[in-house]
């Protein structure tokens, strides 16, 4: 079971050494990086490379920890017994299993994915430091015990809006998926886009990196932005030539929608556009 | 056999535990990665080091208890490369004419000699120069070098695949840099702070609603969750007056106001330019009534959100030397005691008044940036809001 990437997903050495402990050791994996870098593609990636089948656990401000193991729903107790249906006498009836519970007890060894583990409630990640541990944990209402067969791999994502606790970290292994160079990012976008002209891809790549250089943007278009943009340039059938003017008209790039997401970078570039031009009159 | 990296971790602040080294230990044991010192590298990284701010420290401590490495591949051991590699690797490389001027040298175990010589009285990673052993030097041995008669020691073919060269490009510097943002009034800016004192799960029930929900549901069960109420937020604020900050005390009375009805637990002290061993809480009584920062340090516990506000403009002697203070005499230096905070307190933001584009143009503003790791903001709505999102981790 070694991962080593896959044909749609370029792992880089030190990401493929980070994975493969993760696996080795059985520890779960804590992924963060600059948003549209890649981390939750990874667990797809990872379980479609080892055959494992993927569980995911998406995460909202609201969710709690218990969630992932089981809910018990007493509303729908309560209202049964109101109905006077049968079920209401087995308590068991009411349990709903959560994400945990199914990837402890699945047949082959799962991959876990608990994406954006961040968005929880502060004390969320502190709540599940036993599970994530032991992995297992104990049912109250039906007095059982949920113990994993067989160690399911555990990815988290984390985009850095809160910071986690230090106990939580600890059991963890980490991973900063870093910003890919020009050499890392052809190869991907060769994943992606086998049929790309390869003059196109180098002048796109140029203007991307211009624009990722420019300071003061608020959100810096990411893999997954240029991976878009391609898509657009490729569909409208662009040449690489209208990348490639100088013309300060064209100083915002065509089908500038898929990189900037922020109508102050928009701004920013039509304010760059317009100091470039005046500069070419005097 | 790697305690010294570990402590040496530890000594540079990065957060590591005993389990993490006994991970470190387990997977070296199971031989999760090849005996590569880049894999051994990356391995440590992702098991020893949980937080990208921290990864800058990690290559430089790696970086340094590990030097050599790459020119003595084995550790700990004296440096004995058996001569047939070199010899092998030689003959692949060194042109016939080169390996005339070998013989014209002495031969090569003359060469081989004289290399063990030098590997013994080396001590130091060595770049450059003419005579030691180490990278891009013109001495016969070491890598990258010119001599046709150099020996190429621990050199792959690709270099940019070194593990060396990895660490020693110290790519994570800039992760933690600070987002510039535009400006707005700075009364929708207060409004964020309410923000983030109310939030958080729906945990408790809501009788009332729930009650009257279940009514007017014809008696069943009609069940209504609120958010629990926090304001747990416990919040330290510490502002510069007087001197330069005249000019931004309107401001700064806003922020006061704002922050004392939103926040139960709200301290506040004064400083002077820069923190020293005393801050005070009125200003009339200032030289008569001062509280002891060592004595903050103490009292506040570790959760408690630090704010300074100041503009962080003054003469650098202020911040970095003892003595340096304009109004007394200090014993330890303002970096010491801002240093101590920031040790202590994990949620500490520099809110600063002047706009951030001077910010490069004060020394004194990036030495005090510097000093609380990239936490300054600019007191403008998304500065604030900047702020927020930082103390909120």
């Amino acid at each position: 079971m070694k991962f080593t990437g896959t044909d749609s997903y370029v792992a880089s050495d030190d990401l493929r050494v980070a994975v493969n402990a993760a696996i080795a050791l059985q520890r779960p994996l804590l992924i963060k990086g600059e948003p549209g870098t890649g981390k939750t593609v990874l667990a797809h990636e990872v379980a479609k490379a080892i055959g494992a089948p993927l569980i995911e656990w998406h995460i909202k401000s609201t969710t709690k920890a218990m969630q992932g193991l089981y809910e018990y729903d007493a509303v729908s107790r309560l209202r049964d017994s109101q109905l006077g249906d049968e079920r209401v006498k087995d308590i068991a009836n009411y349990i709903k299993r959560g994400k945990l519970w199914d990837a402890f007890t699945a047949e082959q060894r799962p991959v876990l994915l608990i994406d954006e583990i961040d968005k929880a409630d502060i004390e969320f990640p502190n709540d599940l430091l036993l599970e994530l541990d032991r992995m297992e944990f104990y049912v109250y209402e039906t007095q059982q015990v949920v113990k994993a067969a067989q160690r399911p791999v555990v990815m988290i994502t984390s985009n850095n809006e809160k910071e986690l606790p230090d106990a939580f970290l600890r059991r963890c292994f980490f991973h900063y998926i870093r910003f890919p160079d020009r050499e890392t990012m052809t190869q991907i976008v060769d994943v992606h886009f086998p049929d790309l002209q390869r003059n196109l891809l180098r002048e796109a790549l140029n203007v991307f990196y211009d624009i990722r250089e420019v300071p003061g943007l608020k959100k810096k278009p990411s893999t997954s932005e240029l991976l878009d943009w391609l898509k657009l340039l490729m569909v409208e059938d662009m040449s690489p030539d209208a990348l490639r003017s100088k013309d300060s008209k064209q100083l915002i790039p065509p089908l500038h929608g898929a990189l900037l997401k922020n109508e102050q970078d928009v701004h920013l570039f039509e304010r760059l556009a317009f100091m470039a031009r005046r500069e070419q009159r005097q | 056999m790697f305690t010294n990296f570990f402590l040496e971790l530890r000594q540079a602040k990065v957060p590591v535990s005993i389990k993490e080294y006994l991970a470190l230990m387990e997977a070296m044991e199971k031989g999760v990665s090849d005996y590569r010192v880049d894999d051994f590298y990356y391995l440590s990284r992702s098991v020893l080091v949980k937080d990208e701010r921290n990864l800058d420290k990690f290559d430089r401590v790696f970086g340094h208890v590990f030097k050599g490495l790459e020119a003595l591949p084995a550790e700990g051991t004296t440096a004995e490369i058996p001569e047939e590699w070199l010899r092998k690797l030689a003959e692949k490389l060194l042109t016939d004419e080169e390996k005339a001027q070998i013989e014209a040298m002495g031969g090569w175990e003359k060469l081989m000699e004289t290399l063990k010589k030098r590997l013994e009285e080396q001590q130091k990673r060595h770049q450059g120069g003419s005579k030691w052993i180490g990278t891009a030097g013109t001495s016969p041995f070491g890598a990258y070098g010119f001599n046709p008669e150099g020996v190429r020691i621990g050199q792959d073919k690709n270099r940019e695949g070194r593990a060396v060269k990895v660490w020693d490009k110290r790519e994570y510097k800039n992760l933690d840099d600070t987002v510039e943002i535009g400006t707005r009034n700075i009364k929708i800016a207060l409004r964020r702070l309410r923000k983030f004192a109310r939030e958080g799960a729906e945990v408790e029930l809501d009788m009332p609603d729930t009650i009257r929900s279940t009514a007017r549901n014809a008696g069943y069960l009609d069940i209504k969750m609120i958010p629990e109420r926090r304001n747990k937020v416990k919040l330290l604020l510490l502002f510069d007056i007087g001197g330069s900050m005249d000019a931004h005390i309107r401001v700064c009375e806003e922020l006061f106001s704002a922050a004392r009805t939103e926040f139960k637990h709200l301290e506040f002290f004064y400083f002077h330019n820069c923190l020293y061993e005393k801050l005070w809480k009125d200003n009339r009584r200032r030289h008569v009534d001062t509280y002891s920062t060592q004595q903050l340090l103490h009292t506040f516990p570790p959760d408690y959100k630090i704010i300074f506000v100041g503009d962080a403009s003054m003469s650098p002697y202020e911040i970095a030397y003892p003595g340096g203070s304009v109004e007394h005499w200090n014993e330890e230096a303002g970096q010491v005691w801002i240093q101590r905070m920031a040790d202590n307190y994990r949620s500490m933001v520099w809110l600063n008044p002047v706009p951030e584009r001077h910010w490069s143009y004060t020394p004194s503003i990036q030495l005090l940036q510097q000093l609380s790791s990239n936490r300054m903001f600019p007191l403008t709505l998304g500065g604030l809001d900047s702020a927020m999102k930082e103390l909120n981790k």
